[in-house]
């Protein structure tokens, strides 16, 4: 039995990479989905967005890289599909380099599936400025003067939906998908701790969701903290708009989730074994 | 031949083999994309632009398969399966992707400044007649703003340190540049991570409901929490020895960060699954058709 | 004095106006205008960081260090994306003003950048990060040990929490009826608990400790006292 015990303690890792590869890729081949219980705070977060009225301004900073995508990617197609079933007036920007490219995703999905929403007058992308938090910090006072045009070079003043806007202040809302630093955290400090008219809902990764719980509910209404909460949120958008759950890719969160389960289950039984191990063998491994 | 690089050369082969056989039958990693064609009246002038299109649309008239995007899926798929091979450990095909990365990367980034700030701000503002005839036709501006002719000072400035001498002039932008960061962090951190934070501590120990009865779960809860974060900030507190009563605390202190702790590792290993996850999709959707 | 003590009057002033428009209207103009001239520096932030790639990257190859190969690859990427990218190869113009071969946005859809970006970058920065989870995995089974109450707690913390984020625990949970005196035991609540009041408490303290950690380094850099940055003489 010692011996056994043993092995398992010298274990190559290699077989816990091929675990780690079946428990993904098994349920993605099997296509089940299965069904999520919706918690208070993603509630919050898809209520700030449904609540707002008709046409509403909302400022869609998208700051984040491929290498976060499988985690975001489906919170921000959730959040757009939301804000255009709501006919919301959405503005585009970001300040990450790699944030141009996923800010184009989402246009092409607005203009997929949206087809009604026409550029300047229902959507606008104002691209990217590099300063990092300089540039949240300068459009709470003066937003022309940094985004004095849009991506494709036209002049803010010729965009019939940046009329009248000379601050973000005059947002309602701000829905921010982020990865890292600059961030949400940024744009919590910068803008909705200082401007009590600014509200601000986000998407973020798991990593950095731990950090900014203390801002909530005083500083930001709530945030959608990784892949689980992805997934609650498209429920609530089938649940409401049931016409979107056909349309492709719609569901990616609680597609996702199915291996996100069976990874989570085989990660316990793995640190329980590991426990077990060190329990039988004293701590002890064959060090050679 | 050893026995292992015999077993890898087997392997090989019959991937090859399934890889070809995927992509004959089921098209594996075709793209399929529709022409969309852009004409204007006054200048005579047209061109085309191309979109894709989902795959069961690929039998419509007008859409056909697109030759680069193709190779292009095949290449991500490669460079995917290349970055994996880290996990049997280095090797030359992981270290050529990893050195792409890095180029490409690096070069993305400038391009995007190039173009987004460089050329859409500055020499938009300092030579509006220039911009106006090439990159930025809608452009009205007439007259060039002089004021950017500080910050193109100061970038020269900044690019001198790569020179072999004189180096040292970069200073002063370096110091303008680490002199905002230190300006407007001093100021959003201790509003927004100091003032606001111990404001929402600041809460009643001891909480009634609207009819009066003694509300025990809110009074429970702001109790941990104001209790709670004093502990760990006593933790944190180097000035005073850790021992006694304030040793306690700390100790107190400690339990509570390690609940924090754990709770920032489980959302953390959510969140890498999900990076995986997403790539196991590409691969086995977008790339070898299945599922 | 051009070397070190001009730069420390620049970093002075600049920090000082930054703080003082917090407080004085007046002085916010000044704050715009500066954060706007930082904001156009920090394109050639890029350009330096391009430049150094190149530098480094260049001396390798010429003094033929181990790996200079590598290098030489690196270099061929970094100018292929750049050279498409600021060439705006393949790029059509903009749709409004089709006269003008340069008015078209850098990225668009089929355009050289657009390709590599998508089938070069794209691949490789994420599966860089998904590799991760395979380590997670390792990591979990040899390292993750309850040897002693702290490891032990954080252990516990973290099992609840993944099965909370499953669908399967909430969902056996929920077999708890609501009105019950167990129903404090409910996943859900109890992930509540963890979540929204132990780890809140927790980064609370420390994003307190760290808030007075910027305050002070940042007060020590506009006063002069670190003037790490400014590097040797």
């Amino acid at each position: 039995m010692d011996k056994f015990w043993n092995s398992l303690a010298n274990l190559d890792r290699r077989w816990l990479f091929a675990l780690t590869f079946l428990a993904i890729s098994i349920p993605l081949l099997t296509g089940i989905v299965l069904p999520q219980k919706v918690t208070p705070m993603v509630e919050n977060v898809f209520n700030a967005i449904d609540e707002l009225p008709s046409g509403t301004k909302i400022l869609m900073p998208l700051d984040y890289d491929p290498s976060a995508e499988g985690e975001l990617q489906p919170m921000a197609d959730a959040f757009i599909r939301h804000a255009a079933q709501k006919k919301h007036k959405l503005y585009f920007l970001t300040i990450w380099p790699t944030g141009v490219a996923m800010i184009q995703r989402q246009v092409a999905t607005l203009k997929k599936e949206y087809p009604e929403y026409v550029y300047g007058e229902d959507y606008v992308n104002l691209g990217y400025r590099p300063g990092y938090e300089g540039v949240i910090k300068l459009i709470t006072s003066d937003l022309p003067k940094l985004y004095g045009s849009d991506q494709q070079g036209t002049p803010v003043a010729k965009i019939p939906m940046m009329a009248g806007i000379d601050s973000i202040k005059q947002f309602p809302l701000i829905v921010n998908v982020s990865a890292g630093d600059p961030g949400l955290k940024q744009w919590v400090q910068y803008a909705a701790t200082p401007f009590d008219s600014i509200e601000i809902v986000g998407g973020t990764t798991g990593v950095q969701a731990s950090t900014l719980y203390p801002y909530i509910p005083n500083q930001m209404i709530g945030m959608i903290a990784g892949i689980k909460p992805a997934a609650e949120y498209e429920k609530l958008m089938f649940e409401k708009y049931p016409e979107i759950e056909k349309r492709p890719n719609s569901n990616m969160a609680n597609v996702f989730m199915t291996s996100q389960e069976v990874a989570h289950f085989m990660l316990i039984a793995i640190i329980i074994l590991g426990n077990v191990v060190m329990w039988q063998t004293g701590g002890r491994r064959d060090q050679s | 031949m050893k026995q292992s690089n015999v077993i890898w050369v087997v392997v090989m082969l019959l991937a090859g083999v399934y890889l070809s056989w995927r992509a004959v039958s089921y098209q594996a990693g075709a793209v399929y994309v529709a022409p969309k064609i852009v004409a204007d009246a006054d200048s005579g002038k047209s061109f085309t632009t191309w979109s894709k299109v989902p795959s069961v649309e690929s039998s419509n008239p007008g859409v056909e398969i697109s030759w680069p995007r193709t190779l292009g899926i095949w290449l991500s798929a490669l460079f995917t399966l290349a970055i994996f091979s880290f996990l049997f450990g280095d090797n030359v095909v992981y270290k050529v992707a990893e050195s792409i990365f890095v180029g490409s990367s690096a070069a993305y980034a400038m391009v995007v400044g190039f173009w987004s700030a460089f050329m859409g701000i500055f020499v938009a503002q300092l030579a509006p007649q220039f911009s106006q005839n090439t990159f930025m036709p809608g452009d009205d501006r007439t007259e060039p703003e002089w004021l950017m002719l500080i910050p193109l000072a100061m970038g020269i400035m900044f690019l001198w340190r790569l020179m072999p001498a004189g180096g040292w002039i970069s200073r002063w932008p370096l110091a303008f540049f680490i002199a905002v960061f230190a300006g407007l962090r001093l100021v959003s951190h201790f509003e927004a991570d100091f003032v606001v934070q111990i404001k929402s501590t600041i809460l009643p120990l001891i909480v009634f409901a609207e009819d009066g009865a003694f509300d025990l779960k809110t009074s429970l809860w702001n109790s941990t929490m104001v209790l709670g974060t004093l502990c760990c900030l006593t933790y944190f507190f180097f000035s005073v020895e850790h021992t006694g009563v304030v040793g306690k605390i700390s100790r107190v202190g400690i339990y509570l960060l390690m609940i924090t702790f754990g709770v920032g590792f489980a959302l953390t290993v959510m969140s890498r699954y999900s990076l995986l996850i997403g790539r196991m999709n590409f691969l086995l959707k977008d790339w070898l058709n299945l599922g | 004095m051009l070397k070190r003590t001009v730069p420390l009057i620049i970093a002075s002033i600049v920090g000082i106006v930054l703080i003082l428009a917090k407080f004085s209207p007046p002085i916010q103009s000044w704050e715009t205008e500066v954060v706007m001239w930082f904001d156009i520096l920090a394109v050639f932030a890029f350009v330096l960081g391009a430049g150094n790639l190149n530098l480094n990257n260049l001396k390798k190859i010429s003094e033929r260090k181990a790996g200079w190969g590598y290098a030489a690859i690196t270099l061929l990427a970094f100018w292929i994306t750049l050279i498409c990218g600021i060439g705006k190869l393949g790029v059509p113009p903009n749709e409004q003003y089709l006269g003008y071969a340069w008015s078209g946005s850098f990225e668009a859809e089929g355009s050289a950048f657009w390709w590599i970006f998508n089938y070069v970058y794209v691949p490789l920065a994420s599966t860089m990060f998904a590799t991760l989870a395979f380590y997670i995995s390792s990591a979990a089974f040899r390292a993750f040990r309850a040897n002693n109450v702290e490891a032990s707690l954080l252990l516990l913390t973290a099992l609840v929490v993944l099965v909370s984020q499953t669908s399967s625990g909430p969902m056996l949970s929920d077999l708890i009826p609501e009105e019950s005196t167990w129903a404090i035991f409910k996943i859900d609540t109890i992930r509540g608990v963890l979540v929204n009041l132990f780890n809140t408490l927790g980064t609370r303290a420390v994003m307190i400790g760290i808030a007075l950690g910027v305050v002070s380094t940042s007060l020590k850099v506009l006063m002069g006292v670190d003037q790490s940055y400014l590097g040797g003489d």
